[in-house]
């Protein structure tokens, strides 16, 4: 299996999502933001970091780059895509997934690891959890607030596009378990076609025991499936 | 252009016998951009005047170290053509005029160092501190300053892996913000800062010149008063976005080749940055002012010359690689100018709009800079004070609870969650631990590990002491996780030098770190002085700030502080006699401020280190955890609050006997978790070793000490962990 790991200014996630990439065997080519081409991939990974700065909304500049003419061309010729922290930012920036993401309810960045309850796992990132399984993988983010309207909500629900929510201990979807407001819980979200998945979790950084934790193997393992 | 007078240079920190120096050495009167420039190069932050005397004593060398002070960081040689670049900095004035971006520069300016010397950063640590958190401003300055870090570090993907924070009335008025950084390098890929080659061009990179840090560094050379709000426009406004382009265009420029020497703009911007670089490769240099990027129109030679505008390097290119190096700041869209080239004048030579604006030696700025041998006086160790009475009827209960609850002792992840502490995915030990750990990319065995500590009631109490312990902690802290502590870096917060009892603290901590630097191997190799550390005539405790570093050979061996399971038994490594004056017991909870600090033999310091990093070679330990501040009993409450795992304690003390085992501030003890299998093996090893130890308990399900203390683990953990909450809501 292949991928492009896209590379903005500011992105800084993207040296590790290589790594992780490779732990599993999957063949790694980064690609500039102003590349007008980009190689035949099967998967296309948008990193976590702050693209542009993030001065204007987070990611909104990416999603005006040269090469994201071209992920959307893969999105749609049903390419897999995966969107991690800003990478999920910019997914909803470019439209390719719906809501948006506001700033922490606290206001505050938060680094810490986080319960992940797997809602869904017919997706081609989730298949090797079972469903229901709470995961443990960390988040490291200021604008992680997801936020979409009532229909948008509704929608996502009936056609089980959310595929990761925020837990507690106990598998209990709560407040309390809400780290940054986000409406119904929501970590991760994926596309109606299930072939695009934006995440606010970094699974890259869970992968090897000696970081804290091996939960995040799980999405790159169902991807080599 | 206005004229300069006596006034003039006054009003620009010079004093009268130093303005009479500039007239001497130029055998003229300097014009308005020399004499800026002057006071720029001569204030203390940069020149060193008062500190440079006495920073010579300190031991700069080990079979380690590649480069000690006096470059953009010092470097150590861990093994495999791979070194370890690292150094520490202040940023204590701008914070407190204005927290966000005093500490956002601060974590900037100290990045630069790092990756101007060809090296990666892989790791930032910190160490604040505030006034106490009734004082009015604290809220504020805490949360600005905790903001300006993580906004910084997290943005440029550099993993925030550890530091300190302290909370004491004496910094009200002059709160404390030093930031650490490591970078990583191949041995034969590190890059200086020495210019050479007449006729090389000077090129100017990164972000453009603006009108912003004008005299910061000045500012940093002066006591607050009142109006210390006043001198926000001194302060530097950071682009955390703008310097991850410059690292990774500056680390991409590295690869090629084209390079003679590399320098950030940092204090006293483009002029500190020339001068030190021709000063070290003693040639003269020449700029081309019109040729300077700048954000605003009309700038003078003056704001250009003393901008402290941040995310710009200086470098010194071989001839005719302009075309090559340019290609690559255009592809990371930063500014690339051509401003000067090297000369044989060993003059600093300013041209703009076709005239010359300023001639100065360059040895006049650097070499001929003052140097003061300012008066001290000695301070001695004080006398012990009778604290009996106040231990007989302490109430042990509510003594333990108001030590877990005390904001020095209270759970800091309310600050270290707002730092990205994972970036990087190296990682391997988190914030909260006795000392970060992190891995050599790369190399799947190999790690760095770095701990950052001062106990400034310490060095209050008896400067030689409060700095030997400095250091010592920071040694123990690398001990604890099972890292071979290899060298330091230090930054020394201090009042006003011109006083003499604060010079003495100078003088006495300066002897104290030199002492234990020699004894334990483990030299000085970069370092920053802040001093004028005072408002309105009241300075802060003197702070010696130490970052330690040290080399973990396989990093699956490491330890942490958290007990692993019930029923396993617990030791003290080390000897304990009970000291408690100047402990948080007397100190922050009974507000007793007076007496000794604990004593320090450094020969127990390094056969205990050494013990303990043996125990963990022979994987014979679970856990372990050094004794500092707060003494066993805080941290065996660490061990526990953090794995849920409680201990019973037998002291087999009464009274006071107890309270001082309890709450004792002996120094170089480590606290081990040992199972019942490797029990005798660990004894003999010891008893070989000829290392003081004793059985205290065991771990268990619920905390109790002797028979007659009991703790619900759950709502002390609580309490441990309300405090920051509470008081930021």
């Amino acid at each position: 299996m292949k991928a492009n790991v896209i590379v903005f200014p500011g992105s800084n996630c993207d040296r590790d999502i290589k790594v992780a990439l490779e732990k599993f065997q999957l063949k790694t080519k980064m690609i500039w933001h102003q590349d007008k081409e980009m190689p035949k991939s099967d998967l296309v990974v948008l990193p976590g970091g702050f693209s542009y700065g993030d001065y204007l909304r987070c990611g909104c500049m990416a999603s005006k780059s040269n090469i994201m003419c071209e992920v959307i061309k893969h999105a749609n010729k049903g390419g897999f895509i995966i969107g991690t922290c800003n990478g999920f930012q910019i997914l909803t920036e470019t439209g390719l997934l719906p809501g948006v993401l506001l700033r922490n309810k606290k206001l505050k960045f938060i680094c810490k690891y986080v319960n992940l309850l797997v809602e869904n796992n017919s997706t081609p990132f989730t298949s090797k959890y079972k469903k229901n399984q709470k995961i443990k993988i960390p988040i490291a983010h200021n604008e992680g607030n997801y936020f979409a309207g009532e229909k948008t909500l509704d929608e996502l629900e009936q056609n089980d596009q959310i595929v990761l929510k925020y837990c507690d201990e106990n598998s209990i979807v709560n407040n309390e378990s809400n780290p940054n407001g986000s409406c119904l819980n929501i970590a991760g979200i994926v596309n109606k076609k299930k072939n695009i998945i934006g995440m606010m979790p970094h699974p890259e950084r869970c992968v090897e025991s000696i970081l804290g934790g091996t939960d995040g193997s799980g999405i790159f393992q169902s991807l080599i499936n | 252009m206005s004229n300069v007078n006596l006034d003039s240079a006054i009003q620009h920190g010079l004093t009268k016998d130093e303005y009479e120096k500039i007239l001497e050495l130029i055998g003229r009167k300097p014009n308005i951009t020399e004499l800026g420039i002057f006071s720029a190069m001569w204030n203390e932050h940069c020149s060193y005047k008062s500190s440079r005397a006495w920073l010579g004593v300190l031991p700069t060398k080990n079979n380690r170290v590649i480069q000690g002070p006096g470059e953009n960081a010092g470097v150590i040689d861990i093994d495999d053509g791979d070194v370890a670049i690292f150094k520490i900095e202040s940023h204590n004035h701008p914070s407190y005029i204005e927290p966000y971006q005093g500490a956002a520069t601060g974590v900037g300016g100290i990045l630069r160092d790092i990756f101007t010397m060809g090296a990666r950063p892989i790791a930032n640590l910190n160490a604040i501190r505030f006034g106490s958190p009734d004082h009015p401003k604290t809220k504020y300055l805490l949360n600005g300053v905790v903001a300006g870090i993580a906004g910084y570090g997290n943005c440029i993907g550099v993993p925030t892996v550890g530091g300190e924070v302290e909370f004491d009335s004496c910094y009200d008025g002059n709160i404390l913000v030093n930031a650490m950084s490591i970078g990583l390098a191949k041995k034969d890929k590190v890059f200086y800062s020495i210019a050479s080659g007449l006729g090389n061009p000077v090129i100017y990179v990164g972000s453009k010149t603006g009108r912003d840090g004008i005299h910061g560094a000045s500012m940093a050379s002066q006591e607050f008063d009142s109006n210390a709000e006043s001198k926000k426009p001194t302060v530097q406004v950071g682009d955390p976005f703008a310097e991850k382009l410059l690292l990774e265009a500056c680390l991409e420029l590295m690869k090629t080749g084209t390079i003679v020497s590399i320098q950030d703009m940092g204090a006293a911007g483009l002029t500190s940055s020339s001068v030190e670089m021709a000063s070290k490769g003693n040639v003269g240099i020449e700029l081309n002012l019109n040729k300077v990027p700048c954000r605003e129109t009309s700038m003078t030679p003056y704001e250009m010359m003393l901008s402290e505008s941040q995310e710009r390097m200086l470098i010194v290119l071989k001839n005719g690689k302009e075309k090559e190096a340019e290609k690559i700041f255009k592809k990371w869209d930063l500014d690339f100018s051509i401003i000067g080239f090297l000369t044989d004048s060993k003059k600093l030579t300013l041209k703009f709009q076709n005239k010359t604006v300023c001639e100065i030696p360059i040895s006049a700025l650097a070499d001929e800079a003052p140097k003061y041998r300012r008066d001290w006086i000695e301070i001695n160790k004080p006398k012990h004070i009778d604290i009996e009475k106040k231990l007989i009827d302490l109430n042990l209960e509510q003594t333990i609870k108001n030590l877990l609850s005390h904001p020095n002792q209270a759970d800091k992840s309310w600050i270290w969650q707002q730092y990205d502490h994972m970036v990087m995915c190296d990682t391997a030990q988190f914030p909260g631990s006795d000392a970060a750990v992190v891995r050599i990319h790369g190399n799947s065995k190999k790690a760095i590990a770095a701990s950052i500590d001062c106990s400034p009631r310490y060095c209050r109490a008896h400067p030689y002491t409060g700095g030997m312990q400095a250091v010592c902690e920071t040694y123990r802290n690398l001990c604890s996780v099972g890292a071979e502590p290899i060298a330091i870096t230090n930054c020394l917060n201090f009042g006003n030098p011109e006083k003499p009892e604060i010079m003495g603290q100078f003088v006495g901590v300066i002897k104290g770190i030199a002492e234990a630097c020699k004894k334990l191997n483990y030299p000085v190799i970069s370092g920053n002085v802040s001093l004028y550390n005072e408002t309105n005539g009241i300075g802060i405790n003197p702070t010696p700030t130490i970052g330690g570093v040290g080399l973990v050979k396989d990093v699956s061996k490491i330890k942490n502080l958290k007990f692993k399971n019930e029923g396993n038994n617990i030791y003290i490594i080390g000897k304990t006699l009970g000291h408690l004056e100047q402990s948080i017991l007397c100190y922050d909870l009974l507000h007793l401020k007076k007496g000794p600090p604990p004593s320090i033999d450094i020969d127990s310091e390094l056969k205990n280190g050494l013990a303990v990093r043996s125990l963990i070679e022979k994987d014979l330990i679970n856990s372990c955890h050094d004794i500092s501040s707060g003494g066993l009993i805080l941290s065996l409450l660490e061990m526990s609050i953090s794995s849920k795992i409680g201990f019973t304690l037998n002291t087999n003390k009464k009274g006071t006997d107890r309270v001082k085992f309890l709450f004792g501030e002996d120094q170089s003890r480590y606290v081990i978790e040992v199972s019942n299998k490797n029990k005798d093996n660990l004894e003999n090893h010891l008893k070989i070793l000829d290392v003081f130890f004793e059985n205290i308990g065991h771990t268990s399900k619920k905390i109790s000490i002797d028979d007659d203390l009991k703790f619900d683990l759950k709502e002390l953990s609580k309490i441990n962990k309300e405090w920051f909450i509470k008081y930021n809501n």
